[in-house]
């Protein structure tokens, strides 16, 4: 673990998460561009609203998958989606 | 999608892309009709939306096209010089759900005396990124760069420093359009381009996260074609302010292809059967020297437009390649455009006079 349980990850400024029913994905869309996601992005970054601290997205993860130990899969998707600048971690 | 709403614009500038005879396309699509197309777009699966023009800010169902446009799921982009946005309007648009607006630099050159004092401009673009960021939208900034500005290069990045912009893009001419008509005017030399991308990159390493700059290449000095749209009628629709579809923005002026209008056919049909979406669609419409190119797939023969504009016949391949037979015609103009010599005629400023000098009549009166 090198991320805190108490950051409070959000999408950053001007983007956009949503489900695109043609694609059949959710995609992030941002100014003239867009990012299609695969399920498990698309799954953590609808839990980053800024409100839930990172151990309680943690903990929502897996209680949704039914699958403990999803920590350190989820610190490393964020730090790379931080890395983007699709999501913020404060 | 692109929805041109108006080729109305309170701006002349010298390099636009709206078609030439402009002046003497049909009537602007009916508010209803506007909201057809964005629905019939959004079921194909188009995600982006940019409002644009001319000045679309002159249309006033913006708000309501936007507000539609958002209900429907698409991220929306207003493409604006910002002359006429009010901080009534700027608050509309926010309500409507506008997601981003992308500020064009106001240089027509008519003002140009204006430009390099860059009083009025700054005062102008001062006052909309107040309005900007009073509505919680980044300030992003085009400034379309030519032989007559790209000198002033350290001046505008200094502008946009001050005005507090997060994304700028520094785009070099694209010769269609209006540009063409211009482009002994417009075209720079090669030592003006280095000149300006040693200041932009000497600019990022100042500013580095503050401000993301992107530095569009010139074509004619590149001799690299650019894939046209990103492929021709695989990502990219805009329809016209008359409701004719176009796989780019500029393909209006290509001879020989009919494109189809929005008014006569859903835009299902017209993405996936109408012949001006498919005749340039992958590589199989290819000439020599594109069809055996080991390049043709990275860069499908680059643009249509180019092609006809210096070539004479769309099909050819873009002749900012080596490889065309037509290259000496880019050239010939980059070499003009180093001694200086190049302009024999006076500049032409995009107003609705010109554009009907420079167009041949059609049937009836204009």
């Amino acid at each position: 673990m090198t991320l805190h349980d108490d950051l409070l990850p959000r999408l950053a400024h001007g983007m956009r998460l949503q489900w695109e029913a043609v694609q059949g994905c959710h995609v992030l869309l941002y100014p003239e561009g867009m990012v299609k996601l695969n399920r498990s992005a698309g799954e953590i970054l609808q839990r980053c609203d800024g409100q839930t601290p990172l151990a309680q997205v943690v903990a929502r993860l897996e209680s949704a998958f039914g699958r403990p130990g999803l920590r350190e899969e989820i610190e490393r998707f964020l730090e790379l989606a931080a890395q983007q600048r699709w999501i913020t971690l404060s | 999608m692109l929805a041109e709403l108006t080729y109305r614009c309170p701006l002349h500038c010298v390099y636009c892309y709206n078609p030439v005879d402009f002046a003497r396309q049909g009537d602007e699509l009916t508010t209803a009709q506007w909201l057809r197309v964005l629905r019939e777009a959004r079921a194909l699966g188009a995600v982006q939306c940019g409002f644009s023009g001319g000045e679309p800010l002159l249309r006033d169902d913006l708000e309501a096209l936007v507000g539609e446009a958002r209900a429907l799921g698409y991220y929306t982009n207003l493409l604006t010089s910002g002359v006429g946005l009010t901080e009534g309007r700027a608050a509309a648009l926010k309500a409507a759900g506008l997601d981003h607006i992308q500020l064009s630099f106001q240089d027509s050159t008519r003002e140009m005396n204006d430009f390099l004092s860059h009083t009025k401009t700054f005062e102008l673009k001062e006052r909309v990124g107040r309005m900007l960021r009073a509505q919680g939208w980044p300030m992003v900034l085009n400034v379309v760069l030519h032989r007559l500005n790209i000198d002033h290069i350290e001046r505008i990045l200094g502008m946009a420093e001050a005005l507090g912009v997060q994304y700028l893009e520094l785009a070099n001419t694209q010769y269609h359009s209006w540009a063409e008509v211009n482009r002994a005017h417009l075209l720079p030399s090669r030592e003006q381009l280095r000149h300006a991308e040693a200041v932009t990159a000497a600019w990022r390493v100042r500013l580095q996260d503050r401000m993301k700059i992107y530095f569009v290449p010139a074509d004619y000095h590149e001799g690299r074609p650019k894939k046209c749209m990103n492929g021709w009628g695989s990502v990219f629709l805009t329809v016209a302010p008359d409701g004719v579809a176009l796989p780019c923005h500029t393909a209006r002026m290509l001879p020989g292809l009919a494109f189809p209008s929005v008014l006569d056919h859903a835009l299902d049909w017209i993405w996936r059967e109408s012949e001006g979406f498919a005749r340039y669609r992958g590589t199989a419409w290819m000439k020599e020297p594109c069809a055996r190119c080991p390049e043709r797939e990275i860069d499908l023969g680059g643009c249509r437009c180019q092609a006809f504009l210096l070539g004479g016949d769309p099909a050819l391949a873009d002749p900012v390649c080596p490889k065309s037979p037509h290259h000496g015609a880019v050239e010939q103009a980059v070499a003009q455009a180093q001694s200086g010599a190049g302009a024999t005629r006076p500049i032409r400023f995009r107003d609705r006079a010109n554009s009907l000098a420079l167009s041949p009549t059609r049937c009836g009166p204009a």
